[in-house]
């Protein structure tokens, strides 16, 4: 009667990994007093990358576990290696971050592999609870991890309103999948697509409320407007190494669940959820557009671009065919490293300060000639100028449109990416065209920058630089990651 | 939809229950005695004054001391069931829960090192 | 074998080794490679263009690798060589290399050549895969990244305001042609199905109905995006003022190759835009009004290098004329003729403010010719030519296109006319240049006069050389009227470009007497130049007091920047203070701010601890939202 067996431990391996390196972690910082926090990171670098080896075994193979519950498909795994790719990517932006800021816990890294564990269970999983499970999982680690700066009112204050507007959602998503429940008897997306296949129950209002509020919780997620408030005060309050994870990794895991749970898990008329889907897309990036163009805080400024950029995506979800889908993974991975990479600039000391305002950007090219050509290169692959990841993602997504009809649709995502060039550009032309001056008292850095944070920048920009130039091969594992959906 | 017979019982005991409930309000406010005074009149939230308390320092052990109660306690209702059925579930069982209490124990080793359990 | 790649390869490890290394390589090392990564990709032209000429169909193409693909759509990385690409290939490398060696003179001086000669070769790359791509997509990677170029370039200079404003401009000018591509490329997919040249070129006639509305969508977007690389009406006042970068900068990329890819991109696909008539119309009207406007706004200026600029527009309006009535291979030679004589300028308007000490007003200037002989000879050589004197290269092309403008079934007397009057004004603000630069007596201030000396010979000889191809560059295309020699530049682009429905031809008599009349025109003008300018100034002090109205006019250059700041950037700026900041945003987002604070009074205490009302507002609208979804799919 062996109803659960160690097989279907199979494709939670990456998971167990992880949460294994989590306690290694959180005890090195208990066990090992005066352990440089180098050695944290370094330790949770590790987690990452043999995790990161375990979802590439699984490629091949592929599993399931716990009745079809949780699934090691194309799809998860390649969500779930961004994530764990994002979150190398935070662990090397972090440690000199931690360092200015006196920011002494091992818990910030045993979080960070905690929000990412959450992550990998709502994509690998099948049913409605254990998404959920993993949704709080990965919220809550990030609720504490905007909050880390305990002295720091506007940390605090971001963490309260993520806290509360993040349980807000959460209801909303509750409350949708017990009503789906109720319309449908089940909480398995394959059971749930099959009795909703039957004649007739896409009539049930049941059925059309409990989809409508997972649509809101998760357009909570991924911050589409009107969802979309908490963003700007979230993403300027969080340490800016977070806000580079949550605006990355948070925001692809929510976009893979949009996709896994409703556009290919819930058929229900199409017409509807596309009308709604399409204002959805048109106000995200235009809102997200015309606030950013009106920052003066550069953080401010990427934090409602990210919502211009979630706009952009969910221009593929409107479409809704395999090319748009791939293209959301696309779009997802290309937009993951470079947003980390413009957010990871900020979180290096600039004339002994971390940078926020467009002003603070002065002197970059004179005094770190490196760090201001890593900037210009994530800023013109936000623009989405061609040779860069956001060319081809914008491309993807556009044609794909353009191939079901949405002309409409893409002249007004054009438009707004034209806008969009007016703030990213700013920020080039005060990293080039203003000398900046030395404050008064102010500490010249002796080292550019932090080797571990050179390291991940040079890294993010060269992944961006090569989706632009070689993006073929991310682009057929998208579609065969899509194919295993359907 | 028809409300099937199963579910019959189910309404009217939920019918009888606000009628009981509603009725000993309504008794207890036509018959008992009233005695009305400032302080009774003040809202009133578990145990609180609503008034007189932002500038209150509450000792953060008292939370402390109930947040790590709450966590334990609740884990142990886990392993109830487990002991129930240790001979069903043979070594495969046995080696899922100490898994489970070894999470516990670093947990608790958490805590003590982190000096949640000290009370001064 | 061919080996296209290499062209383009060259300039981009220059950049990448001087990008990356220039700081450290020294400055020899740096002014080596720079130049030489050109100058290797010129020798690969020259071999792939006299492949390209041997080869069938004179086209070479060269697929790298499937750059995309997904469902029925592919783009590759793929390069072709033919006759249009072959001959800019050309220009870009033949002239970028000039233009890198002169560099060398030229930016000696400055601290951060490295950093010039990285974008400078980066440029020449982008340049490069503009012409070379065979599809749109590659074209517009192309196209914009020239543009983020010439953005670095301009701004190269950037402590000084005026350089920081504009390459904004230039930017963001730019942005609004790129808009136009954009759409038309999204057009283009959408009827055609495929992205490439070739195909688009080849199904044109099939797949559009000639002088449809969609055909005529088409060819106005991607004119659009002409006007704003080729600085046209009404995009063009970005190009005088990107003169703010370094002289070689301006020889290079915004007269002889950068502002010449609109003319390109409207060749390339010329079996399109022949389908649009209206289009084809609207492209000689712009053009020609382009040429006369900016003609008329150079009479006037004092700085050497806005005369050029302004010349450039025109002669670049000229081009447009050209292809507008259907002379596409009298438009593509005058590209080529007017990148050497152009170049030649900029470079020698270089050479003398470099003697100058960065002294650019020509009132203050003067009597140079007998401390800078090389320069002042050629660049007379190269003023013979752009003001169309006999025999010089200009004096083909242009006469090209003025009789192509009159006897074109879609030209006129009109068009005629227009670019007979804007070629006497070029010559006579050509002459005016000369005569204010190099004749009459000295207004040199007396420090600047002691150290006035002639550029060395690293400056010199790209002159020398720019100025033979600008005296004898026009042979390749000597007009059939004439007869001496047969028409190189037909015979080369036989069979490449739409023809446009040929009528009557005209009379070789009236071909002749038009020519006549132009080159009259302009020694007219020369004379004209020579009596208000070749000794004292007083005379034009007298006639400019008589024309107050016109001179200031044109001194303002008609007032389009102020004009375009009053008709856009002002309401621009009222319409964000007035109605977004002051209605919208003071009046309902406030008190959407506080009304649910009233609202939501002592229900959320323990909620406004984090921030006063504002978190109930996001509540708020996160409610609003959620029910108006909710409402939304139920009803």
């Amino acid at each position: 009667m062996a109803f659960v067996t160690t097989t279907d431990l199979i494709p939670l391996i990456p998971e167990l990994i992880l949460l294994g390196a989590a306690f290694v972690v959180l005890l090195l910082d208990l066990f090992a007093p005066g352990s440089q926090r180098t050695t944290l990171a370094v330790t949770t670098i590790v987690g990452f990358v043999i995790a990161l080896v375990a979802e590439i075994q699984l490629l091949d193979s592929g599993a399931t576990g716990f009745y079809g519950t949780i699934v090691a498909d194309g799809f998860s795994i390649l969500f779930e290696s961004l994530y764990l790719v994002i979150g190398i990517l935070t662990v090397l932006l972090s440690l000199h971050y931690l360092d200015d800021h006196g920011i002494g816990f091992g818990e910030y890294y045993v979080l960070l592999i905690t929000a990412v564990v959450g992550m990998m269970f709502m994509t690998s999983s099948l049913e409605l609870l254990v998404i959920f499970i993993g949704l709080e999982i990965m919220s809550i680690s990030s609720y504490i991890l905007v909050g880390i700066r305990r002295r720091v009112p506007e940390s605090n204050e971001a963490a309260l309103k993520y806290l509360l507007l993040g349980a807000f959602s959460t209801g909303f998503l509750l409350y949708g999948i017990s009503l789906l429940y109720g319309a449908t008897g089940s909480i398995r997306i394959p059971e749930i697509v099959v009795a909703l296949q039957e004649p007739g129950a896409l009539n049930n209002p049941l059925a059309i409320i409990g989809v409508a509020l997972i649509i809101i919780a998760m357009g909570f997620k991924v911050a589409v407007v009107p969802f979309h408030m908490w963003t700007p005060d979230v993403y300027s309050g969080a340490p800016t190494p977070v806000t580079a994870f949550l605006s990355a990794a948070a925001k692809a895991a929510g976009f893979a669940m949009f996709v896994r749970v409703l556009l290919t898990g819930i058929p229900l008329e199409a017409e509807l959820w596309k009308d709604l889907f399409w204002a959805i897309a048109v106000l995200t990036m235009t809102v997200g557009n015309v606030m950013a163009l009106m920052q003066n805080s550069v953080k401010r400024m990427l934090a409602y671009s990210s919502v211009a950029h979630a706009g952009y995506i969910m221009v593929a979800v409107v479409v809704g065919t395999p090319a748009a889908l791939s293209s959301v993974i696309f779009y997802s991975c290309a937009y993951a490293v470079m947003g980390t990479g413009a957010f990871g600039i900020l979180t290096v000391r600039h004339f002994g300060k971390t940078p926020d305002s467009y002003d603070d950007l002065a002197g970059y090219a004179r005094y770190k000639p490196c760090l201001a050509f890593l900037m210009s290169v994530f800023m013109l692959s936000l623009i989405g100028l061609p040779l860069t990841g956001g060319f081809i993602g914008k491309l993807q997504i556009f044609q794909a449109a353009l191939e079901e009809g949405w002309v409409w649709l893409t002249v007004i995502g054009l438009l707004n990416s034209a806008l969009s060039v007016y703030y990213y550009l700013r920020v080039v032309v005060c990293l080039y065209m203003r000398e900046g001056s030395v404050p008064d008292g102010a500490v010249l850095e002796v080292a550019e920058s932090p080797g571990f944070a050179l390291t991940g920048l040079v890294g993010a920009a060269s992944v961006v630089v090569y989706l632009g130039v070689f993006p073929q091969t991310l682009l057929e594992l998208a579609a065969s990651s899509v194919s295993t959906l359907f | 939809m028809t409300i099937t017979n199963d579910y019959l019982p189910i309404l009217i005991l939920i019918l009888v229950g606000i009628g009981l409930a509603g009725m000993f309000t309504i008794i207890g406010l036509v018959v008992g005695p009233k005695l009305r005074t400032r302080e009774k009149a003040a809202p009133f939230e578990s145990g609180f004054l609503g008034k007189g308390m932002e500038g209150y320092r509450y000792d953060v052990k008292f939370f402390m001391t109930a947040l790590v109660f709450l966590v334990f306690d609740v884990e142990i209702v886990f392993l109830y069931p487990w002991t129930v059925q240790i001979r069903e579930l043979g070594w495969f069982g046995f080696v899922a829960s100490m898994v489970f209490i070894s999470v516990l124990v670093i947990g608790l080793a958490y805590d003590w090192k982190k000096g949640a359990l000290e009370w001064e | 074998m061919s080996q296209i790649w290499l062209v383009p390869a060259f300039p981009l490890l220059g950049f990448l080794l001087n990008g990356f290394f220039g700081k450290f390589f020294g400055k020899r090392f740096v002014t080596i490679i720079a130049p030489a990564a050109v100058g290797f990709a010129f020798l690969q032209s020259l071999v792939l263009f006299f492949e390209m000429r041997a080869a069938d169909g004179h086209r070479l193409v060269e697929t790298l690798y499937t750059w995309m693909a997904t469902g029925s759509f592919q783009v590759d990385v793929a390069f072709q060589v033919d006759q249009l690409s072959g001959l800019y290939l050309l220009i870009i490398t033949g002239v970028g290399f000039l233009i890198h060696v002169y560099s060398i003179g030229y930016m000696g001086a400055e601290a951060g050549y490295y950093r010039y000669f990285a974008f400078l070769n980066l440029f020449i790359f982008f340049m490069l895969v503009l012409v070379l791509g065979d599809s749109f997509l590659l074209m517009f990677v192309g196209w914009e990244g020239v543009g983020l170029c010439s953005y670095l370039l301009i701004g190269y200079y950037f402590e000084k305001h005026s350089a920081a404003e504009a390459c904004k401009k230039a930017f963001l000018f730019n942005r609004v042609g790129d808009f136009g591509v954009l759409s038309a490329v999204m057009l283009i997919f959408v009827t055609f199905g495929t992205l490439n040249f070739n195909i688009v070129n080849a199904e044109a006639a099939t797949q559009l109905e000639s002088g449809g509305i969609l055909v005529t969508v088409i060819t106005l977007f991607l004119f659009l995006g002409a006007t704003g690389k080729s600085a046209q009406i009404p995009l063009y006042v970005w190009l005088p003022d990107a003169m703010e970068g370094p002289t070689p900068v301006s020889a290079l990329i915004h007269a002889a190759t950068m502002v010449t890819a609109g003319l390109y991109m409207v060749a390339r696909l010329s079996h399109l835009f022949v389908l649009a008539p209206f289009t084809m119309n609207m492209i000689a009207v712009i053009g020609a009004a382009t040429a006369l406007l900016a003609a008329s706004i150079a009479l006037t200026q004092t700085d050497i290098k806005r005369v050029l600029a302004y010349s450039t527009v025109s002669q670049l309006g000229y081009m447009f004329l050209a292809l507008g009535v259907g002379a596409f291979t009298a438009g593509i030679f005058h590209v080529m003729t007017h990148a050497f004589f152009k170049a030649l300028l900029f470079l020698g308007s270089g050479s003398v403010i470099h003697a100058m000490h960065h002294e650019q007003d020509m009132l203050r200037m003067g009597a140079l010719r007998k401390k800078l002989p090389v320069t002042y000879l050629t660049m007379l050589m190269g003023t013979l030519a752009i003001a169309g004197i006999p025999f010089f290269s200009g004096f083909f092309s242009k006469d090209e296109i003025l009789w192509k403008a009159f006897s074109s079934p879609l030209g006129g007397g009109g068009f005629w006319l227009i670019a007979f009057v804007t070629a006497g004004m070029t010559s006579f603000y050509m002459f005016r240049l000369i005569y204010l630069t190099f004749h009459g007596e000295s207004r040199v201030d007396s420090h600047t006069a002691e150290h006035l000396h002639e550029s060395p010979a690293v400056m010199t000889v790209p002159l020398v050389i720019l100025a033979v191809l600008s005296v004898f560059g026009g042979f390749f295309g000597v007009p059939h009227v004439l007869n001496f020699l047969p028409n190189g530049m037909e015979l080369y682009f036989k069979g490449f470009f739409a023809q446009v429905p040929e009528t009557t031809p005209g009379s070789a008599a009236a071909e002749i007497g038009l020519m006549v009349a132009s080159v009259l025109l302009a020694v007219i003008a020369w004379s004209l130049a020579h009596r208000y300018y070749s000794t004292s100034l007083d005379a034009v002090t007298a006639l400019r007091n008589r024309l107050q109205t016109t001179y200031r006019l044109s001194l303002n250059k008609w007032y389009v920047d102020e004009l375009y700041n009053a008709v856009i950037v002002q309401p621009g700026k009222l319409f964000s203070t007035f109605v977004l900041w002051k209605l919208i945003d003071q009046n309902i987002i406030d008190r959407l701010v506080l009304l649910p604070g009233n609202v939501a009074r002592g229900v959320g205490s323990g909620l406004r601890l984090a921030q006063n009302g504002v978190l109930q507002s996001y509540a708020l609208i996160f409610s609003l939202g959620a029910m108006l979804i909710l409402g939304f799919v139920l009803l």
